[in-house]
């Protein structure tokens, strides 16, 4: 048995179980990025270290950040005093501890040197990038057409209510800009 | 260190898809719903990931790869709902919107 990877699973199990239970969406959302580090370590132990960078970057980083957008968009007023809410423990000690326990996990696999290929025989980017760019080149296609629509369809969802999108702004001369 | 055995890491992907499952059927704030949504894609990615392990190939991280661009997009078109609803209906309760009229 890998102590490792048992260690990063059960971050990931209970900081997903404190996402789906947690009261504050905030809480919630640290909690969301923990497990998301989490999976990251195991894509490091099972010797996908691209998939681990990506997650970091693109699911702990890009998606993250705007769902944090959204919560600051609908929650309510923020907390008049930001100060005494990071003098709280309650708040933060939870996703520190977690994180400390992978820092500490993840350290110690650099020093020994184990970090990478531990399954035996690690995929590095090269090889994924020559498959991605070769035999899935249509599907690297169809991901983008996909992120179109999604910028399109976000696009269209988040203009505001009751400016019709075939009615030209009647102030032409702004457009040169 | 012994390699990890697949199987491990597909109870673990089962556990998180199982957990993103739950929070998508108990919660009733939308964002939340949606947190749960990616907490069941990444489940779902994990297991791609360990499969390409298993067998020592790339194709596993390249699903994974297609797999996150789907959650970014859906995360766009959702987070843009959401926001549409909260300045509609003015809560974030799913509950709510079964009173949705023409």
């Amino acid at each position: 048995m890998n102590i490792a990877f048992i260690i990063s699973a059960a971050v990931a199990v209970v900081a997903t179980g404190l996402v789906i239970t947690a009261r504050n969406a905030v809480h919630a959302l640290l909690y969301l990025v923990v497990s998301l580090l989490a999976v990251a370590v195991i894509f490091l132990l099972l010797g996908a270290p691209f998939a681990a960078a990506l997650e970091v970057i693109i699911y702990a980083g890009a998606i993250m950040v705007l769902f944090l957008f959204v919560v600051m968009m609908t929650e309510a007023a923020p907390e008049p005093r930001p100060v005494e809410g990071l003098r709280d423990p309650r708040l933060w000690l939870g996703p520190t501890l977690l994180t400390t326990v992978l820092l500490v996990e993840l350290a110690v696999l650099l020093a020994l040197g184990l970090a990478e290929g531990v399954a035996g025989a690690a995929v590095g980017p090269a090889a994924v990038g020559a498959r991605l760019l070769g035999p899935y080149l249509l599907a690297v296609e169809l991901a983008s057409m996909l992120l179109l629509a999604g910028l399109v369809g976000a696009w269209h969802l988040g203009r505001p209510a009751g400016i019709d999108p075939g009615s030209r702004p009647p102030a032409t001369k702004e457009t040169g800009r | 260190m012994t390699p990890i055995p697949p199987d491990h890491a597909l109870y673990v992907a089962a556990a998180l898809f199982a957990l993103g499952l739950t929070g998508v059927l108990a919660r009733r704030n939308l964002l939340f719903v949606l947190m749960s949504l990616e907490v069941m894609l990444n489940a779902a990615g994990l297991a791609f990931v360990a499969g390409g392990a298993r067998w020592g190939q790339a194709d596993g991280q390249i699903m994974f790869l297609l797999v996150l661009t789907l959650a970014a997009a859906e995360v766009a078109i959702g987070l843009a709902l959401l926001l549409a609803v909260h300045l509609r209906v003015g809560s974030l309760d799913g509950d709510l919107l079964s009173r949705l009229r023409g």
